[in-house]
């Protein structure tokens, strides 16, 4: 089974509601399922939609053909009816436009009148196509009502949308006889859970112990602030909204410093102004997690469009040198690990860590098999309890150990006094000009560097260790990459993934030994110059044969992928 | 045991001699020991400028950060441990200038801090080019045509509704050691701001030249700090009289009441709820 929906509309006509409901529908059912969205910067009107990709195996990327479009309006209808298998059906109100009908299988329903009968609300003609979705595919209801009311908490709402997914039901069973013949064997009971990116990284920060978010609102990167905000009661959380993202990093630090777990979130345009806070991280060894959630820049750039843009900036941001990490999940279940493990790195090593997600990530909805908390470490680092403080006059926040980190006490737990600066200071804190104690403390932040490359993974390979041709991703790409690879070597292409994660330190050792030179190497990402190609390269003296890029604001799918690959002589 | 100056002794200060900051860090050290706060017990955020050198002068636990930002680092520090005695200390540059945005909204919020601005008029680490509080006219390497207007920065307190806005004078130690306790002790945002003679750059608001103006606000009986048109006016006595002292008070509930993790323990000795995260994943099926 390889069930592709697309849920198209305009802003305001619930086209998030449908896509969310229907893939929380199929997970419950059993299924795989992998959706992405695609929305414009407003709140009213333009053209969204959801692709929902279901699978009785597991599946991470969206297919470019449609086997059910449900479309909320006219402009839905020409745009997709495209996009529509040679078997596939539309969905759609009574528009009953003449040459679409004529050409493609089209499901007319009175989505608004029966919404309007049942609830007195037009706005419910989704939840009327949500359940005609469902009688079309012969499916059972009930899961999808049971869906549908876990998604609205209000009682009213959830009935009134309870109610006009029934006459979406039962219009089709009475009205239309022609109806899809699904095969839905993986109708299983299963703890399988649907979350995006920005959710699993949410969930990953409560679930490492952070207990202060101090974040300004940015797409993609606001739904992490809301989810951790309607959960702080419960988690003993501080969610703070300060005036700029300039604040929201040295609040962080601030919250830091006193010894509480904290971290930020933003994307490019806001990395930008928390820049300095980066560097004041580094120079005063305060540990702190940035979640940054690229958008295609520079500037606003496309608020509510996907890139891998800010890598080299991520590496690089900030005046002087000093070591830092910087990871790119793949997946939700990745952002959910990963993100713990920021904060044991930060705490670990006292320094900051850049947690590099993208819109597709953020807002694209996977299942994954339930989380093993009981696998769940944290580490705080090297925290002094007060006993063992010693002759806490002497306490020297910054001294120099044989691994550059320096056993950290914390403010108001003990006589012992933490002093730092953002000047170049000595090992008590206290700010010095002379060159013997610069060097020293240089060399002592860049020591970290060295148990760094130990903590960090190496890259995974997919398919054969070795193959004639190596596909090269990072991040968020991983899932078209990984179904554009495996589908090649079913057509019997040598061809192996070579996918990373943790991207700094550049895990090299791993990676030069793997290839014997005779491979061809391609580097798919999601930007215009190739930015983890340079890198790669840089970094491993390896040859790259070509870049596959992208840079229109769209997420990869597997058949771009392999289409480009196509052209390319190998 | 009783806290004593000796506690607070710190590195030699590297200020020009006769600088006002010294001023301050005799009056700001005398208050804290009439407060009996420890120094393990006390934080000094500090930005950039001469200012921001101040917590190295004393003994205590000390965050230097960066030019503009003491207030966000503080105010974080304070929900983390809301058990220390949080102070941030800018100079006029790096508090009303710099960092303009965080002290808008930090008053506005009331945060549970006190907020130095050591006020000499001009930028003095940089070698006296004019600061958002120079005087119209004034003439410096940057600004040769001079300098535009100054910012009010008490009127503009009042008008955030800072809950204690205050001016203290550095040539009056005793003074201004009195307001500093004030405003340690007062509950939410304290914006003292102080004014201080710069002897290398500032040749016009010299020692003299503030003793012939300033007086004490609490020697006006009729004057009453819970009225705010009547504070918002007294911000703006500037010229042949000066008022010091506490300009506007006003009670009112500090941001970190609105948060239920900040009402028990520091946040920073509170253990992770762990055994929720069950729940969150739950909801994800």
């Amino acid at each position: 089974m390889d069930l592709k929906i697309l849920v198209g509309g305009e802003a305001g006509q619930g086209v998030q509601t449908v896509g969310a409901v229907l893939s929380r529908t199929f997970t419950r059912a059993g299924c795989h399922v992998f959706a992405d969205q695609d929305y414009e910067s407003r709140i009213r009107g333009g053209h969204n939609f959801f692709r929902i990709r279901i699978r009785d195996s597991q599946v991470m990327s969206i297919s470019e053909q449609i086997d059910v479009l449900i479309a909320l309006n006219r402009e839905s209808m020409a745009l997709h009816c495209p996009e529509l298998d040679k078997n596939g059906i539309a969905i759609t109100d009574e528009f009953r436009d003449p040459e679409l009908c004529q050409k493609y299988n089209v499901v007319n329903i009175p989505m608004q009148r029966l919404a309007l009968e049942k609830t007195g609300n037009k706005l419910s003609a989704n939840s009327v196509a949500m359940g005609a979705t469902m009688a079309l595919l012969n499916l059972d209801v009930e899961i999808l009502l049971q869906a549908v009311r876990d998604n609205f908490t209000s009682g009213k709402i959830a009935d009134d949308n309870v109610a006009a997914a029934k006459a979406g039901y039962t219009y089709v069973i009475e009205n239309i006889k022609e109806r899809k013949q699904v095969d839905f064997s993986p109708f299983v009971k299963s703890p399988r859970l649907l979350l995006n990116g920005n959710e699993a990284v949410a969930a990953g920060a409560l679930a490492a112990g952070c207990k202060y978010l101090s974040a300004y609102p940015m797409t993609p990167s606001t739904s992490i602030i809301e989810f951790m905000a309607a959960r702080q009661k419960d988690f003993g959380t501080v969610v703070f909204q300060p005036e700029d993202e300039i604040a929201a990093i040295h609040n962080a630090l601030g919250a830091s410093y006193a010894g509480v777990r904290s971290m930020t979130v933003t994307s490019g345009g806001g990395f930008c102004l928390m820049v300095e806070g980066l560097g004041l991280s580094a120079m005063t060894e305060t540990p702190v997690v940035i979640v940054l959630g690229q958008r295609p820049g520079p500037a606003i750039g496309l608020p509510t469009r996907t890139e891998q843009g800010d890598l080299q900036f991520a590496l690089h941001a900030s005046h002087g040198d000093f070591p830092r990490v910087v990871l790119a999940p793949s997946t939700a279940e990745d952002a959910f690990w990963l993100t713990i493990k920021s904060f044991n790195l930060a705490e670990r090593y006292q320094l900051p860590v850049i947690v590099l997600t993208d819109h597709y990530l953020a807002t694209s909805y996977f299942t994954v098999e339930k989380f093993d908390t009981s696998a769940i470490f944290i580490d705080r680092g090297l925290p002094l309890k007060e006993d063992e403080l010693g002759e806490t006059s002497d306490y020297k926040r910054h001294r120099v150990t044989g691994s550059g980190i320096s056993p950290r006490a914390l403010p108001m737990f003990s006589p012992a006094l933490v002093v730092m600066d953002s000047d170049e200071h000595n090992e008590e804190g206290h700010l010095i000009e002379d060159a013997a104690t610069r060097v020293r403390m240089v060399d002592k932040r860049m020591k970290k560097l060295s148990g760094l490359r130990k903590d960090i993974a190496f890259p995974l390979i997919y398919g054969p260790k070795s193959a004639n041709v190596t596909l090269v991703g990072w991040g968020s790409t991983f899932g078209p990459l990984y179904e554009a690879s495996q589908a090649l070597r079913k057509q019997g292409l040598s061809i192996n993934l070579l996918h990373f994660t943790e991207i700094w330190p550049f895990p090299n050792r791993a990676v030069t030994g793997m290839f014997t030179g005779s491979e061809k190497i391609f580097v798919v990402e999601n930007n215009v110059s190739g930015q983890f190609a340079s890198l790669f390269v840089s970094e491993t003296g390896l040859k790259v044969s070509g870049n596959i890029l992208k840079y229109d604001g769209r997420p990869f799918t597997s058949s771009f992928i392999m289409d480009a690959l196509g052209r390319e002589d190998l | 045991m009783a806290v004593n100056l000796n506690d607070y002794s710190g590195l030699q200060p590297a200020w020009c001699p006769g600088c006002g900051n010294f001023g301050i860090l005799s009056a700001l050290k005398k208050a804290l020991v009439d407060l009996n706060i420890a120094p393990w017990q006390l934080l000094i955020v500090s930005g950039i400028g001469q200012a921001g050198k101040l917590p190295h002068y004393l003994k205590c636990n000390t965050f230097n950060s960066l030019h503009g930002r003491p207030v966000p680092v503080a105010i974080g520090a304070k929900m983390g441990n809301r058990q220390l005695t949080v102070i941030a200390v800018s100079g006029d540059g790096d508090g009303y200038g710099e960092g303009g945005n965080h002290w808008i909204h930090s008053m506005r919020r009331n945060h549970d801090i006190t907020y130095f601005v050591h006020d000499n008029q001009v930028y003095a680490l940089t070698r006296g080019q004019a600061s958002p509080t120079s005087d119209a006219g004034y003439v410096s390497g940057t600004t040769p045509d001079g300098a535009p207007p100054p910012v009010n920065p008490l009127a503009v307190a009042v008008a955030c509704d800072a809950s204690f806005v205050a001016r203290g004078f550095a040539g009056d130690v005793d003074h201004l050691s009195g307001l500093i306790k004030q405003a340690v002790t007062h509950r939410g945002f304290s914006l003292l701001d102080i004014l201080q003679p710069c002897v290398s750059f500032n040749h016009v608001n010299t020692y003299e030249w503030y003793q012939k103006r300033v007086y004490k606000l609490e020697e006006d009986k009729a004057y009453d700090p819970s009225d705010k048109s009547a504070a918002f006016l007294k911000a703006q006595e500037w010229g042949d009289r000066i008022p010091l002292g506490i300009i506007y008070l006003k009670q009112r509930p500090v941001i970190e009441d609105s948060f239920a993790a900040l009402q028990g323990e520091p946040l920073a000795r509170q253990d992770p709820e762990l055994k929720r995260i069950e729940d969150v994943i739950q909801a994800f099926i």
